[in-house]
Parts: structure tokens; C-alpha cells; sequence
């Protein structure tokens, strides 16, 4: 008896397996960042269209921001671009831009045409900096507490659900105070 | 005419696939060329996840590619490359991850797998021989 139940154990522990590797293989390229809960990497950039301006990580600790990693050349940023500038416009948090491998007349077109909802743009032309961040495709972005600390990071393009379920309760946690 | 340029597509095609994700890396050393070798070889791309850093034209995986050459310049260890890449994108990126507690199941699980079919195998052939035992006895 026991020996005919055996197979239909097996059967049942692999379809509980199978199903749960299909659950995971929706977010298998998602790779989860090592750089949560550190510090943001240490940078010294020019501001884009303006290269003697320079910006490190530095200036921008001490209220926290979401930093969007975008380029003109890169599809999906488009569509979330209207998300990113409904955040700005929200005034829930400041949106700092980080232009990623991309040429400083493209992404200056770019923002003419889709519009600039940045408070700063910081153009990483060798992606250098975005290989400390971590960053391996476009758009990403990174929340970071008033310490300077990764608290999260979105890999894809910023929904209205990562914003209600992510980037709200952590701002609203912030403004409470400690 | 028709054949001699099949050979030349022919021809041209292997050239390109030989010439895969080259960069222009120069190297003084064979012996420097050879362990920027096996650590690209280890070391998995990014953009394309089943593809290594060695093999991979995305434009990240050039990056990285000088990143190593640089700091292996630099007269870095391969431990401090290796370390430099999980500290940005995490176990993920080796091929061959350390042991950590993170990765333990996914070392320990081949021994597990493999005991517990040596287990199954143990019950099993008992059982069959109790079984035999019991039918001789009777027969």
C-alpha cells in the first residue's frame, strides 16, 4: 500500500517544485542587488550640458531621493518616463536623474521632447559609476534615506504600484522622523 | 561564382565568430593574458545571463571586461577582481559562487540528492530481499 503511494508523493513534491519555479522564473533576471541597506557609492560627476559642474554623492545626502538610471537610447525608460514625472510632480520625493552611457546631445533631446522631471541630471558618459551602483540594463533606480543609504532598488521601469508599495511608506516613514 | 562566394560568407562568418568580443586589450604578459582568460571565463554577464563576461558583446560586458584588464594592471588579485564584482552584483555574477549562507543549499543540495537515493536504494533492496527470504521460506 505504502509502496504505491511512494510514486504519487514523488509526483505531487515535483509538481509542488515545478510550480514554484515557475513562479520564480518571472523574476529570475531580476538579480537581487547586494548594495541594500549600504551606503550609495562614492561619485564625482559633471551635471548633464553642463561638464564644469561637477556633483558628488556628498551634496546629495540629507533628504532623500529616488536616483533614475535612464539614457535617450533605451526603450523602456520612455514608458516609464510618464510615472517618473508624475512622482516629481507629486512632490513625494526628489528625482534625481542618472544619465547612463548615453551621448549629452541625445539625452538633452530626449528630455526636450518627453520632458524633464529631474531636479539634477548626472551624466555617468563611461558608465562607471553605474558599475558601483550595480546597474547592469536601464532604467533602474534606487531610493536613498536621508543617511545616504540603498534602502531599495527597482530594477524595470518604476510602476504606480512601486511607488504606493515601496517608495511611499519608506518617505512617509522618513517624514515622521526618528 | 555562386560557390566561391558561399566559401567567402563561409569564410567571413568564421572570422567573426573567432573574433568574438574582442577588445582591444593588450597584454605584455601570456601569463596576465591567461588569468584575464579564466576570470571572464568565470565571471557571468549581466545583460545576458547565460553567457559569460568573455563571451558577451553587450556593451556592459566590455565595461566590466576593462574594468578587470584595469585593475589586474593595477596589480590586483584575482580575489580582490572577484570580490570587486559581488560587491556591485552579488553572488550572482560567479559562475562558481563561495560557500556562504546564501549559497549552502545550493552546494549541499548534489549530497543531499545523492543520500537520499542511496537511502532509497538501501529500503528498497532490503525490502526485496526480505521479500525473496519470505517466498523461499514458504515455497
Amino acid at each position: 500500500m505504502i509502496g504505491r503511494l511512494i510514486p504519487v508523493a514523488i509526483f505531487l513534491a515535483l509538481g509542488v517544485l515545478l510550480a514554484v519555479g515557475l513562479k520564480i522564473a518571472d523574476h529570475k533576471s531580476e538579480i537581487p542587488s547586494p548594495l541594500i541597506g549600504k551606503p550609495m557609492p562614492e561619485f564625482n560627476l559633471p551635471v548633464l550640458g553642463q561638464p564644469d559642474v561637477m556633483v558628488s554623492h556628498e551634496e546629495l545626502i540629507g533628504t532623500p531621493f529616488l536616483l533614475n538610471v535612464w539614457a535617450s537610447w533605451c526603450v523602456t525608460c520612455r514608458v516609464e518616463h510618464p510615472v517618473i514625472e508624475e512622482l516629481a510632480r507629486s512632490g513625494l520625493i526628489r528625482v534625481v536623474g542618472l544619465n547612463y552611457r548615453d551621448e549629452e546631445a541625445d539625452a538633452k533631446a530626449w528630455l526636450a521632447r518627453f520632458g524633464n522631471p529631474y531636479e539634477l541630471n548626472i551624466a555617468d558618459i563611461t558608465g562607471r559609476t553605474a558599475i558601483d551602483f550595480g546597474v547592469y540594463a536601464a532604467p533602474e533606480s534606487f531610493l536613498v534615506d536621508p543617511e545616504g543609504k540603498i534602502v531599495f532598488k527597482q530594477i524595470g521601469a518604476v510602476t504606480p504600484e512601486v511607488i504606493q508599495e515601496e517608495i511611499a511608506p519608506r518617505v512617509r516613514e522618513w517624514s515622521k522622523g526618528p | 561564382m555562386t560557390l566561391k562566394n558561399t566559401l567567402l560568407a563561409l569564410a567571413l562568418a568564421l572570422t567573426v565568430s573567432a573574433v568574438h568580443a574582442a577588445d582591444p586589450l593588450v597584454f605584455d604578459d601570456p601569463a596576465m593574458e591567461e588569468r584575464y582568460n579564466d576570470l571572464t571565463l568565470e565571471l557571468r554577464c549581466l545583460v545576458c545571463q547565460n553567457q559569460n563576461l568573455a563571451d558577451s558583446d553587450a556593451e556592459l560586458a566590455q565595461d566590466l571586461r576593462r574594468e578587470i584588464y584595469d585593475m589586474m594592471m593595477d596589480g590586483q588579485g584575482d580575489d580582490q577582481i572577484k570580490t570587486f564584482m559581488v560587491d556591485r552584483y552579488g553572488d550572482f555574477v560567479l559562475y562558481r559562487p563561495a560557500m556562504s549562507g546564501n549559497t549552502l543549499l545550493l552546494w549541499l543540495m548534489p549530497g543531499i540528492l545523492l543520500g537520499v537515493g542511496a537511502i532509497a536504494v538501501f529500503f528498497t533492496v532490503r525490502n526485496r530481499n526480505q521479500r525473496l527470504a519470505a517466498e523461499r521460506q514458504q515455497g
